[in-house]
């Protein structure tokens, strides 16, 4: 039998509040290393731009439950 | 590297981790008494308990050449009934005299209760009054903040010195307050629900390594001892040295349990060692 919506939050809560706060570590890291360098706080990377566009994935609304797709979609070379 | 694992519950944990700790490197763990899954009816349950870690566990970790120290407590969650943690109070002194027993933990707040707050208070009070070492959890999740600014509030009105008192499990929203005060801090490697230990490394690079634990817990729930040497690992791999790292993970938990002088266990340093020539020849 299909799990109810509130079954899978409560087995899922935890693990993506973790995913997040690591995310958020991620950033942190890479922002320190930065301010660190020689021009600081001037880094860019288009990966990072991956990234964020992909935090944007996360929280659109969809009539489609297809945001891990899309997220791979996003992170393929598709040329 | 020899490494200390300052909060462990090896009453939940095997044999086998005890073996695989001590060839990772693992010379000591310290047992905190804490809640054992279920809210216990009896003080003399709490009692067997008490004996179970100050007794029994450092034979089984002696087996493995690994040192077992423990600390006896009415842990948050069970403070909640105030008659039974007082009749467990009253038996503590008993275990301060045991040659293992380092001090009072873990204590402090589950829920921020009334309840919660008088068995804290009673606790410290009675840590100052025999001069033992304090061990203090703080909340999970989202009772965090909250618990961990209460368990500050009551300590400023104790008089307690700050070196003397190991604030646990802090992570990024609760780690500069006590640190700032004065005490030392741990930081609890979970797989999910607390630190992880690329974020423990991150604060160490943060908030420097001074009145720093690092530690797995590692009880009877998700858990895992060597969170701490994946921590290790992180650590190593962002360039520190293995000296850099004996600091933390050794000679920080000596610093801090040496308080106690039935810790035993002494600061280690790395040294290389010259040999001419002639000497390796005779050798």
């Amino acid at each position: 039998m299909m799990q109810t919506a509130l079954q899978v939050l409560d087995r899922e809560y935890l693990e993506a509040r973790c995913s997040l706060v690591e995310l958020g570590a991620a950033f942190d890291r890479v922002d320190r290393a930065s301010d660190h360098e020689e021009n600081a706080g001037e880094f860019n990377d288009s990966r990072l731009e991956l990234l964020k566009q992909a935090l944007g994935i996360l929280t659109e609304e969809s009539h489609l439950p297809n945001r891990a797709e899309r997220l791979l979609l996003l992170f393929s070379d598709l040329d | 590297m020899q490494i200390i694992q300052p909060h462990y519950h090896a009453i939940a944990r095997t044999a086998q981790d005890y073996e695989r700790m001590a060839m990772s490197g693992v010379v000591a763990v310290a047992e905190p008494a804490f809640w054992a899954g279920f809210d216990r009816l009896y003080p003399e349950t709490f009692i067997d308990y008490f004996r179970q870690i100050s007794e029994f566990e450092p034979t089984r970790a002696a087996d493995y050449g690994i040192k077992h120290y423990c600390w006896v407590g009415v842990n948050p969650k069970e403070a909640e009934n105030p008659e039974l943690s007082h009749e467990v109070l009253k038996q503590m002194p008993e275990f301060f005299k045991k040659p293992t027993v380092l001090g009072i933990g873990e204590i402090g707040f589950h829920k921020t209760t009334k309840n919660e707050e008088e068995i804290f208070e009673a606790q410290v009070e009675q840590a100052i009054k025999y001069d033992q070492l304090i061990l203090i959890h703080t909340p999970h999740l989202q009772d965090k903040v909250r618990g961990t600014k209460r368990t500050l509030e009551v300590l400023s009105h104790m008089n307690v010195n700050p070196e003397r008192v190991w604030i646990d499990h802090v992570e990024e929203h609760t780690i500069r307050e006590p640190l700032e005060a004065g005490y030392w801090v741990g930081f609890t490697l979970y797989p999910i629900t607390k630190c992880t230990p690329k974020r423990a490394v991150d604060m160490l690079e943060i908030y420097g390594h001074e009145r720093i634990l690092v530690n797995s817990s590692a009880d009877w729930g998700p858990s895992d001892p060597f969170t701490l040497q994946e921590c290790i690992v992180q650590y190593r791999a962002r360039g520190y040295s293995v000296q850099d790292a004996i600091e933390i993970f050794h000679n920080n938990p000596v610093r801090f349990m040496g308080q106690n002088p039935k810790f035993d266990i002494k600061p280690i340093r790395l040294e290389t060692i010259e040999e001419s020539s002639s000497s390796l020849v005779e050798n």
